[in-house]
């Protein structure tokens, strides 16, 4: 399979990277690359086999289901761009 | 007398335990050395202050005879892993300004042990890359060069400023994580020691995540030992990351010296691929000379799925990224650039903040997640991800107790020289190490010789799941064989 322009913007928006004009070229080519050299997967049996989902076999860990952390609202947001009060600021979402 | 800073890990311990020198001078040592070797662009940050504070700790520790498993032994630390109050980059621009109120797990318990932080270490950006031209804070030199050129090589990545670091004696050791090899092609770029424990035995808190069922965390040091050493206090159950796993950590530092007299170590044919060095073939054998001679058994195995494991990485990893990294959309930290809406705002900080490789790879994971896509690619690699293990478990399962290949199919290259290639040519670098990770084993890559313009050569060793104890042992009788890896002067000072 290979990507034409039109997918190389639409992944762009979909992955919400902006992309140029010029960058598109450049990006189909790399892109398409990539997918060739995986393209080789499709000549392997897979018939009846289980794909992987657990690196090593185990059992969902689970924590005691109480509060363990928190009321610690100004590191988290310490490190942002734009906040007020402990919130984080971003542009109009709703209109 | 040696350098304080060209000690082993190991012998610094000693040296620190027996009063001969303090833990103040032997940072500070590391310290200077730092300073001279900006050339190299190992650190993105040294933190003196913090260095020579935790010395004096670690000098009153050792006076009144407390000292812990690493008192006063200076580290540097990837800067993959978050650092509270040190900046914390990833390598990416993205990140810039960014420092966590938080510290990972594996620095904590490195703390924890006594060890001193002199910074942090440069990597290929959200450690993706083989070489480690991707970092947005420049370039990491390597401190080796070809024979009579002056031309900068590069160290390996993605952990290249923790290799070269550890090479050019700016660190006793480093931390450094692996996802396709990024622990064991820069330590064989660079003749030092680098191991890749099993999936789950390092916790992943506080790493800044890449591929999630991939990632895991590392040292590179100078010998098999101190790599034991320090993974053996880096290693152990945090309930923080739900795949760590819960179970002892053995005495790694113990298993260096127990030989191989009565292990079977397998070959798999597999790995002689096309165009293939015949300095590095010759390694190969010459390896599995040395481990027959202390006595272990070689054994020719197939791993039939081996030639799989590199394209079906570049689907998992990828998509595992695409979904980590949606995270960086210059709300929550690092760079803003602001937009016409919040969507375009989004758009624009992860057009300016991430570097080429990393979008490429963020666009290869969301197309192969896409609708229509997913089966075809995401679900038929994890398939493949099973039969790759599988082959692992049916050598391990007919007698093999640890596995012997080359570490990279080529010595390290120079800086650019793969500027022109398309990008799964630089690929092609993990296609020894890539395997394990995909199988969540434990990989060690050990120095084994230089090639013939005069630079090192590795070889890897594979164990079974949580058997690093066997690797350690294994490395060794290597790394005794082919002599420890000798510098070229130190150009760069």
């Amino acid at each position: 399979m290979s990507v034409d322009e039109k997918t190389v913007r639409r992944i762009a928006h979909l992955a919400r990277i902006a992309v140029t004009d010029e960058e598109v070229g450049p990006l189909q080519g790399e892109l398409n690359a990539i997918l060739a050299f995986v393209e080789q997967l499709g000549a392997v049996d897979v018939t009846g086999i289980e794909p992987m989902t657990s690196v090593t076999p185990m059992r969902m860990k689970k924590r005691e289901d109480v509060v363990n952390d928190g009321g610690r609202a100004s590191d988290i947001v310490a490190n942002a761009p734009d906040t007020e009060d402990n919130y984080f600021l971003v542009p109009k979402v709703v209109e | 007398m040696t350098a304080l800073n060209e000690l082993t890990l190991a012998e610094a311990r000693d040296g620190l335990k027996e009063k001969r020198f303090s833990a103040r001078e032997i940072a500070q040592a590391h310290l200077d050395a730092i300073e001279k070797a900006r050339a190299l662009n190992a650190y993105i940050v040294a933190t003196p202050d913090r260095a020579l504070k935790m010395a004096e700790v670690s000098d009153e520790k050792i006076a009144k005879g407390e000292a812990r498993p690493l008192e006063g032994l200076p580290l540097g630390i990837k800067d993959l892993f978050a650092t509270q109050g040190v900046h914390t980059t990833a390598g990416s621009k993205i990140l810039e300004g960014f420092e966590p109120h938080y510290e990972s797990n594996v620095s904590t318990q490195l703390w924890r042990d006594g060890a001193v932080m002199l910074g942090k270490l440069n990597l290929d950006e959200f450690a993706m890359g083989s070489s480690n031209e991707t970092s947005a804070y420049g370039k990491t030199i390597s401190p080796w060069r070809r024979n009579g050129s002056d031309a900068a090589i590069v160290p390996g990545g993605s952990s290249g400023g923790s290799a070269a670091a550890v090479a050019a004696h700016l660190c006793l050791g480093a931390t450094a994580t692996d996802t396709g090899g990024s622990i064991r092609q820069p330590a064989a770029f660079t003749g030092t020691v680098g191991i890749k424990p099993t999936y789950g035995r390092c916790s992943r808190w506080g790493i800044i995540a890449y591929a999630s069922s991939l990632d895991q965390a590392g040292p590179i040091a100078r010998t098999v030992q101190d790599c034991a050493i320090l993974l053996g206090s880096m290693a152990g159950h945090d309930p923080r990351d739900t795949t760590s796993v819960d179970r002892a950590v053995p005495d790694f530092e113990a298993a260096v010296t127990r030989g191989v007299k009565g292990l079977t170590i397998g070959i798999p044919k597999e790995y002689r691929v096309e165009g293939m060095p015949e300095e590095i073939l010759r390694l190969w054998d010459q390896g599995a000379e040395w481990l027959k001679a202390a006595g272990a058994t070689i054994k020719e195995i197939s791993l039939p799925h081996t030639q799989y494991a590199l394209p079906a990485y570049y689907i998992v990893a990828p998509a595992e990224a695409s979904s980590n990294l949606a995270r960086y959309d210059g709300v929550r930290y690092g760079l803003r650039v602001p937009g016409k809406d919040i969507a375009g705002m989004y758009e624009n900080t992860r057009a300016a903040g991430f570097g080429r490789e990393v979008k490429r790879r963020i666009m290869i994971g969301t197309y192969v997640l896409s609708a229509g896509y997913y089966d075809a690619y995401y679900v038929r690699a994890q398939k493949i991800r099973t039969l790759i293990k599988r082959d692992f478990e049916r050598a391990y399962a007919d007698g093999v107790d640890a596995i012997l290949t080359p570490a990279t199919p080529s010595a390290a290259f120079g800086l650019g020289e793969m500027a022109s290639a398309d990008p799964v040519q630089m690929y092609l670098n993990d296609v020894f190490t890539v395997t394990v990770n995909m199988a969540g084993l434990p990989g060690i890559a050990v120095p084994a010789g230089l090639d013939s313009q005069g630079l090192p050569l590795g070889l890897q060793l594979i164990g079974r799941p949580f058997d690093e104890e066997t690797l350690f042992a294994a490395a060794q009788v290597v790394e005794e064989a082919a002599g420890r890896m000798k510098l070229p002067a130190a150009w760069w000072a």
